[in-house]
């Protein structure tokens, strides 16, 4: 089905115009001006200060990850499917309104370690959620064995758990990285300069200066790094079980004593990143009383961020389709490539897509400029991945021989297509809606530079009222963004749940 | 289930339409460029609209994001009417030739010295430069003659700014403007070795009240508009006026101006002289932006020290230069 692969190449390209576009920048700066612009000392400090957040935040989050998810999946701790829903709960909070919480709480709180604080408790659960889902499906054979072999607890963990945890601890671990390296909210509030914000505010004094593009060009390179950093460490051995019929359930291990202090753990974990945003939100609100919530206002935001999550979720999943397919029924070395692309510019911070979509509209295609449209191409773009592997599992459960016969029947293929794969792939495609229409209800930057006249979002207007610290106006805000996340947090949980056969 | 995929997509376009319909396809009237504060924007497109009936679209940003905006939109910009919080940003506006001359009953209305010499725009509110400080660290005795000496190594680590504001950046173009490149750049890399940033004016006199920092320098109205608030951010804040034709005592002219390329020049012309003109003025008195008023007769907030006894030094709006200051600011390392 050529029209499958065209359509499919054809997205493929359009997710590559942000980094053809940095490029383009770069050719036409010249490099005089490009090496004085990203060989400088404010370059060098928003690098240290983005590595050392990287390097401390990364390993911080999977220790914590770690313990998180063996206590609630392998051991006899009281509550523990309570405490697995509060350890990914955390996810519906927006990271900035994390910041929002605790720069409101404590207020002198700034630079890199209150990062660090922040960073993991917005998001360890992109942590947790594989490592748990893994530790679930682990064959206890394989423990038992080096047990019987006279290894102690600690060093089965060490020597037999843990390797098997490598590639959730890999993917989550690339994911808070991605997430750390785009992010501009959170660090505002809380003062740390890094490539986005220093971005932000080459943009804010010179809209698509060079200044910006280089060091968007800089931040593009350091996803990269990580991209690699993540094959390099995640290697190719195998994971997969050997052996017939299926896995024994493990046994939950004995806490005994050590359940009090065991306990603790998730305990202050949610205190701090659950407890804290909830309270100060509700402390905000108490504090603004009913003259925060203006209705009229807080309606037109809800609805126009609505609209957007929708028409954009829908968009990135009809452009994420033909990709699908093709890497299901047609893998290749071609498919494997135009799959790069996709997940290339996934791992792009929103600002940067944004940076290159407004030059471009600017300069070349005026009509484009500020419309739904390009907001919308911008969002798939962003989230393209998101929508991609839900799609990928769900047309892989569905069997191919349905379209043959579909088709054999005489129906066209776009309508045997329609009539099978698609429609039995609709579980996947509306958990990859819920995921995209998630990050686009939360997204600030990208909103800020693309939106249409008159488009002010739940997201804007918390921005807007917190900038100027107006915190009680920002809360009705924060609290909607967090409400209407909640049940679409769940359902990842439970796809969690039930990607791991329980 | 017999559903086609014609009738998929057609049902989910009318569920977007329905809810999109109320949401985003209102009628925009004239679309406003405003980087003044949204509160005080929002003000006057009430009261305009009120009056006139003329609806009003606002596209919130800053300064210096919408001049190089526009610049680069030129011709084809959706907008009508530009309102900047500062000078440079029309300055950059009116050197690309993209502004229409303002109506000469709008220029009549503000004084001479709060318009530039070309009538390409016009002076809608005006704010004073001060170093916010707090006085449980420092006495009037302490406090810098000049905003010059905030340069001195014995300020190290004791004030604050926020470099990457429009704000900030228009009282650097007037160093700039009166004490020349070299002397800016001098002052700009010794700032980065001294002061400490924060983002956005609220924030620094935020840190200022809770003793983060000593000072700051920002604008007069954040201190009066958290005092008749509730004063949580100010109430161990005052202010310090350096006066003596200081660059420091710089007062920056807020501009509005029309764009060329606006299809609705009588519209956005009609708003301009209303901003100018009682109504809008009067929102700058008795509201809650606390601004300086600049129309002829206009009286600004009797809580304000009044804009006659500031000594400001004497700077030519038309002259501030916006790329100049980013540029230089992006040298010292501050941006």
């Amino acid at each position: 089905m050529s029209w499958i692969l065209v359509a499919a190449i054809i997205v493929s390209l359009l997710s590559l115009v942000p980094l053809a576009f940095i490029v383009w920048i770069a050719v036409q700066t010249g490099w005089g001006t490009v090496s004085a612009l990203v060989f400088r000392p404010r370059v060098g400090e928003l690098l240290i200060n983005t590595v050392l957040l990287v390097a401390l935040t990364v390993p911080i989050a999977i220790m914590l990850s770690i313990a998180l998810a063996w206590l609630t999946e392998r051991s006899d701790l009281p509550g523990a499917r309570l405490w697995a829903w509060l350890a990914v709960a955390p996810l519906a909070i927006p990271a900035f309104v994390h910041s929002y919480a605790w720069i409101t709480l404590v207020p002198g709180l700034h630079g890199l370690w209150a990062g660090v604080l922040v960073s993991v408790l917005a998001y360890f659960p992109f942590l947790y959620l594989p490592i748990a889902a893994s530790l679930r499906r682990l064959d206890p054979a394989l423990e038992d064995a080096a047990a019987a072999l006279g290894l102690g607890p600690w060093r089965v963990f060490a020597r037999v758990v843990l390797p098997q945890l490598r590639l959730a601890i890999c993917g989550g671990a690339l994911l808070v990285g991605l997430h750390l390296l785009a992010e501009y909210g959170l660090y505002v509030f809380i003062r740390f300069d890094t490539f986005t914000t220093a971005i932000v505010d080459q943009f804010q004094s010179t809209f698509n200066g060079p200044a910006a593009n280089m060091l968007a060009g800089v931040l593009v390179t350091c996803c990269f790094v990580l991209l690699a950093l993540e094959v390099l460490v995640r290697g190719e051995e195998r994971y997969a079980r050997v052996g017939s019929g299926a896995a024994r359930r493990r046994q939950r291990s004995r806490l005994g004593r050590a359940t009090l202090p065991c306990l603790a753990l998730p305990a202050i974990t949610t205190l701090l990143a659950i407890g804290v945003p909830f309270v100060t939100i509700g402390r905000w609100l108490v504090a603004g009383g009913a003259d925060v919530w203006r209705f009229d206002e807080i309606g037109l935001a809800l609805g126009q961020t609505l609209f957007l999550a929708l028409a954009g979720a829908l968009l990135a999943t009809i452009a994420a389709m033909p990709m699908a397919w093709i890497s299901i029924r047609a893998p290749g070395p071609l498919q494997r490539l135009l799959e790069g692309c996709n997940y290339i510019v996934g791992s792009l911070p929103g600002v940067v897509i944004a940076l290159a979509l407004v030059t471009i509209t600017v300069r070349i295609a005026m009509p484009l400029y500020q419309t739904l449209f390009t907001i919308l191409v911008a969002y798939a773009l962003m989230f393209l991945p998101r929508a991609l592997i839900s799609l990928r599992a769900s047309i892989a459960q569905a069997p191919v021989e349905l379209e043959r016969a579909a088709a054999s029947l005489g129906r066209p293929p776009l309508k045997a297509l329609w009539s099978t794969t698609i429609r039995l792939s609709a579980p996947g495609a509306a958990a990859g809606m819920a995921l995209v229409a998630l990050g686009i209800m939360n997204e600030l930057t990208a909103t800020q530079m693309l939106a249409p006249n008159g488009t002010r979002t739940l997201a804007m207007a918390f921005w807007s009222y917190s900038g100027e610290i107006d915190y009680a106006s920002a809360a009705p805000y924060a609290f909607i963004m967090v409400a209407m996340s909640l049940p679409l947090t769940w359902l990842l949980y439970i796809q969690s749940k039930r990607m791991a056969g329980r | 289930m017999k559903y086609t995929l014609p009738t998929l997509v057609g049902a989910t376009a009318l569920a977007i339409g329905m809810i999109a319909g109320p949401a985003m396809a209102m009628d925009a009237g004239i679309i406003v460029y405003n980087a003044q504060h949204e509160s005080l924007a929002k003000e006057w497109v009430k009261g305009f609209t009120k009056e006139t009936g003329i609806k009003v679209t606002l596209r919130n940003g800053g300064d210096s994001d919408f001049s190089n905006q526009i610049v680069a939109e030129g011709a084809s910009s959706p907008a009508d009417v530009f309102l900047t919080e500062n000078s440079p940003a029309m300055t950059l506006v009116e050197a690309a030739g993209l502004f229409a001359p303002v109506d000469a009953d709008t220029l009549a209305q503000v004084p001479g010295e709060l318009q530039p010499s070309s009538g390409k725009w016009v002076g809608v509110a005006a704010r004073s430069t001060v170093f916010a400080y707090n006085k449980t660290k420092l006495t009037a005795d302490q406090l810098p003659k000049s905003m010059l000496d905030l340069a001195d190594p014995s300020w190290k680590g004791r004030w604050a700014a926020s470099p990457s504001g429009a704000d900030f950046q228009a009282i650097v173009s007037a160093l700039l403007e009166l004490k020349g490149e070299a002397a800016t750049a001098d002052w700009l890399k010794a700032m980065k070795a001294n002061f400490t940033a924060y983002k956005g004016n609220s924030t620094v006199m935020k840190a200022v009240n809770a003793g983060e920092i000593d000072g700051g320098v920002i604008y007069h109205y954040y201190y009066f508009g958290d005092q008749a608030k509730t004063g949580e951010n100010s109430k161990n804040v005052e202010l310090h006026y350096f006066k003596n034709q200081d660059p420091g005592a710089f007062v920056s002219i807020s501009g509005g101006g029309v764009l060329a390329s606006s299809k609705h020049q009588k519209e956005a012309q009609a708003f301009l002289k209303w901003v100018t003109g009682k109504g809008g003025q009067e929102v700058l008195k008795s509201g809650t932006s606390f601004e300086y008023a600049v129309g002829k007769d206009a009286q600004s907030n009797p809580k304000l020290v009044p804009l006659n006894d500031l000594q400001a030094p004497k700077v030519d709006p038309a002259t501030l230069n916006s790329r100049k200051v980013t540029d230089l600011m992006t040298a010292a390392g501050l941006l």
